[in-house]
């Protein structure tokens, strides 16, 4: 493997690892919030808890998303640094104002909402919670924009002295079209993904912990939020997934035939719930079809034509000449790797729904103060944490690696992205490096959060301001 | 001013922001084995920053945010060309932010101690190699006519840039010394002082040695001052630390930081990265910046969003104003029966006792 497969390599795992954690939060944050909110309102010891419990599962998974963000926030100029120069001068500016707005926010408020208990006023604390879910909210839509730039550049122009594309219109970059559905998908995502994480926990507790009716409320209490939460969420990604599905085809369309593997095009296509053969459209053995459903997706029109990669290939190479990203994929070029992009899409999809499904259920089978849940629920407590996590993470392989060959759609391939003067056994070393860190600390952050989980919400004092300067702290490291 | 003028000086804001802040809760880590006798000390070291260190690590992201955003050349060169240091220092702080976290979720003096040791090495390399960075960007780095670094590690690991290292590994210690005195009480602080003075004389002398020699290499009419002005004020700082004056010790050293950041990058403008290849060569102001339009938005971003930033980080501060002592450490142990009891007596729903 040269520098660039070995970059490639890093660059997918430190940032789907990153990206585990990251949705967790977001959901979270806001699911505490509105613990700790409710607590404010009502007094209920039951949201205390529910906040101190949840809380810390949140501090638990936050500390590793910004611990592994400052990877993120170096990598293009370590690994990527022809890209940086390429189009730093765009995509730069996102990133220093996530900076400036967002982490400065978030990193502030939190250490305000850790060791704040018994230095601020009840609202005051439950605000600054709501300010750090704003800026996770904040950084997620700079990083998007940056995102949503590769794959669907504008405001630019390219300017052939410098050889470089130059910023012309930075709020065409902000409220790029790709921009304003990722926004909404990514972030309704990671509400499914902290609800999901917040009802199997609480599922689990429920069947597993709960021993008085006292915490067999509570943790009703919290199955029922997060429930709402998740299914609600569920059918907002799907909404958003669906005009990112569109706006995919206008802007990306070789996109879309990889997500279905459609060689030919087809008018209406159809969707293949799942296929057995090759997927290099020659020997399809097996396959299960709802009829005229790709068109739809792709058009919103049920008789809509989808065009092939066959067809899209032959069209890239009359614009951008010859493959420009060496022969780095199939001869041919322009076609992303056709089986991850046909089963990423796939799994992105199935994994939510079933996500939503479960939400659902839960939901009627707790419906208007019945107790519909047993011993057998503990393994869907175990699984659907994962569930949502699973689905970003192949939802991000299927938008990343189904913009390939191209690192910014139509103007730089990834080949030429790599950093020129970063030896292979440098990039190795690095990716050796955080590989193997980053395995310990999965296994650190994985038997924390059991050991968390384990405990329970246990019954916590409620927060007096200090005014006896000599009392310990409510909260310290 | 020419706004490429303008972002240089910010950039140089924002390192400054971060060696004088993390400065100091790098000095804490690093001095912990030094400075704490036992568990509870460690503990009370530890949340000394405990509420600040994360913000205070935002603005090296900041500052690395605004150097793609404002020089993209400088960026790609920089990181691309200073890789395994940099690799170190991310490794660095990974750990180091977790040992924060993670430390006191179990109690168990295994789990404890390794995360110690984390925030140890955590603290101590990013400590000495940010000023091996910053050592080499002002003395000058081989580079070719394409922008690209074409060294290798040994080349960065010059005695100049050790010196480098060496003299921000010993202000920070000071730094954090000087802090620990400034926010601890008891027993601890006495020992924080008396150990901020002596570490502070080996600091001010292997910094002045470095200051003069960058001086007498790179140096100009402004790094100069700027320079005089970081010795007189680390001595002050010690001078005042001495007699048992904390808050201006503080001033003191956090003032020496940020002038000797200040000369360092006085020393380096016009150029942002010089090339020791051909002067010809070299990365400046003008030829690794971005677009006028884009500095433009930056600029009008940074006018209206940083002194918002200040103002709720100087509160953070406010907030968290009081000395910690061994007292105010909370016992790790969870409730005790007595205590479930009690609290389950009381109605639920009611308001709360104040």
């Amino acid at each position: 493997m040269d520098a660039l497969d070995i970059a490639r390599w890093q660059f997918g795992i430190v940032t789907i690892y990153h990206f585990l954690f990251v949705p967790v939060t977001i959901g979270l944050s806001a699911l505490v919030a509105v613990c700790e909110t409710l607590w404010v309102r009502r007094r209920h010891q039951h949201w205390l808890r529910l906040t101190k419990f949840f809380g810390k599962l949140f501090l638990v998974n936050f500390a590793i998303g910004v611990a592994t963000g400052i990877v993120q926030e170096f990598q293009f100029g370590m690994n990527w640094s022809d890209y940086s120069r390429f189009v730093g001068d765009i995509f730069g500016a996102p990133l220093a104002i996530e900076g400036l707005l967002a982490f400065f926010l978030e990193s502030t408020f939190l250490g305000l909402w850790i060791f704040g208990w018994d230095r601020l006023s009840p609202r005051l604390h439950a605000a600054c919670i709501w300010v750090v879910h704003i800026g996770t909210l904040l950084s997620a839509y700079f990083i998007l924009a940056a995102n949503s730039w590769m794959q669907h550049p504008v405001g630019y122009r390219y300017n052939p002295v410098t050889g470089r594309a130059e910023l012309h219109d930075f709020a065409a970059v902000l409220f790029n079209k790709v921009q304003l559905v990722a926004f909404p998908h990514t972030i309704l995502a990671a509400y499914m993904t902290g609800a999901a994480f917040m009802l199997g926990v609480a599922l689990w507790l429920y069947v597993r912990r709960a021993r008085t009716d006292d915490d067999r409320t509570l943790y009703r209490r919290a199955i029922r939020l997060s429930g709402w939460v998740l299914l609600a969420a569920g059918l907002g990604v799907a909404v958003s997934g669906d005009f990112s599905g569109k706006v995919m085809t206008e802007v990306q369309p070789m996109k879309m035939a990889a997500a279905e593997a459609l060689y030919h095009t087809e008018q209406p296509a159809s969707f293949s719930i799942f296929t057995i053969g090759s997927l290099n459209g020659t020997q399809e053995k097996f396959s299960v079809r709802v009829p005229d459903l790709l068109s739809f997706l792709a058009t919103g029109d049920v008789h809509g034509k989808v065009t092939g990669v066959d067809e899209l290939r032959a069209r890239y190479q009359k614009t951008y000449g010859v493959d420009p990203g060496r022969t780095y994929y199939a001869a041919g070029g322009y076609v992303p790797v056709i089986p991850v992009t046909y089963w990423a899409f796939r799994l992105m999809i199935g994994l939510g729904v079933l996500a939503a499904a479960f939400a659902g259920l839960v939901l009627w089978r707790t419906r208007r103060g019945q107790v519909g849940i047993g011993r057998v629920w503990v393994w869907m407590a175990v699984a659907l944490p994962l569930l949502p996590v699973l689905a970003n993470s192949f939802g991000w392989l299927f938008t990343e690696m189904g913009r390939q060959p191209w690192a910014v759609f139509g103007l730089m391939t990834t080949a030429r992205a790599v950093s020129p003067g970063v030896s292979s056994g440098e990039v190795l070393t690095s990716l050796v490096a955080y590989t193997l860190l980053y395995g310990v600390l999965a296994v650190v952050e994985i038997g924390l959060t059991l050991r968390v989980v384990r405990a329970g919400a246990v019954v916590v004092p409620e927060p007096l301001p200090v005014d006896d300067v000599d009392r310990p702290l409510v909260h310290a490291y | 001013m020419e706004l490429t003028t303008v972002w240089f000086g910010l950039i140089a804001v924002l390192w400054i922001g971060y060696f004088c802040l993390e400065g100091f809760d790098f000095g804490v880590g690093m001095l912990m084995p030094v400075l704490a006798r036992d568990d509870t000390e460690r503990r009370v070291l530890i949340n000394t920053v405990g509420p600040v260190w994360d913000g205070n690590e935002v603005w090296v992201l900041v500052a690395g945010g605004a150097t793609f955003a404002a020089f993209p050349e400088w960026y790609a060169t920089l990181f691309s060309g200073f890789y395994l240091p940099l690799l170190l220092i991310l490794l660095a702080l990974i750990v180091r932010n977790l040992a924060f976290e993670y430390r006191g979720k179990r109690d168990e003096a295994a789990w404890r101690k390794r995360w110690d040791l984390a925030l140890v090495v955590g603290s101590v390399v990013p400590a000495l190699l940010w000023g091996v960075a910053f050592a080499n960007i002002v003395r000058g780095v081989p580079i070719n006519a394409d922008k690209e670094f074409t060294g290798n590690l040994f080349t960065l690991l010059n005695p100049y840039a050790l010196l480098g290292g060496l003299t921000t590994l010993l202000l920070f210690a000071t730094h954090g010394a000087v802090f620990v005195s400034l926010k601890t009480d008891g027993e601890i602080r006495h020992r924080a002082r008396a150990l901020a003075v002596r570490v502070g004389l080996v600091a001010a002398v292997v910094a002045v040695v470095f200051l003069v020699w960058t001086q007498l290499a790179t140096g100009s009419a402004g790094s100069a001052v700027a320079f005089v002005v970081a010795a007189a004020a680390l001595v002050g700082g010690l001078l005042m630390a001495s007699r048992g004056r904390e808050g201006w010790a503080f001033i003191g050293t956090m003032v020496a930081i940020a002038a000797a950041v200040a000369g360092l990058f006085l020393a380096l403008f016009p150029d942002v990265m010089p090339s020791s290849t051909r002067a010809a060569w070299s990365l400046t102001t003008t030829n690794a910046s971005a677009t006028h339009y884009t500095l433009t938005v930056m600029t009008w971003v940074a006018v209206v969003f940083t002194p918002l930033v200040l103002a709720y980080q100087s509160w953070t501060y406010w907030v968290f104003r009081k000395r910690i002592a061994t007292r105010h450490i909370p016992g790790p142990a969870p409730m005790t029966p007595a205590d479930r009891a009690l609290l389950e007596q009381r109605p639920a729903g009611g308001p709360a006792a104040r």
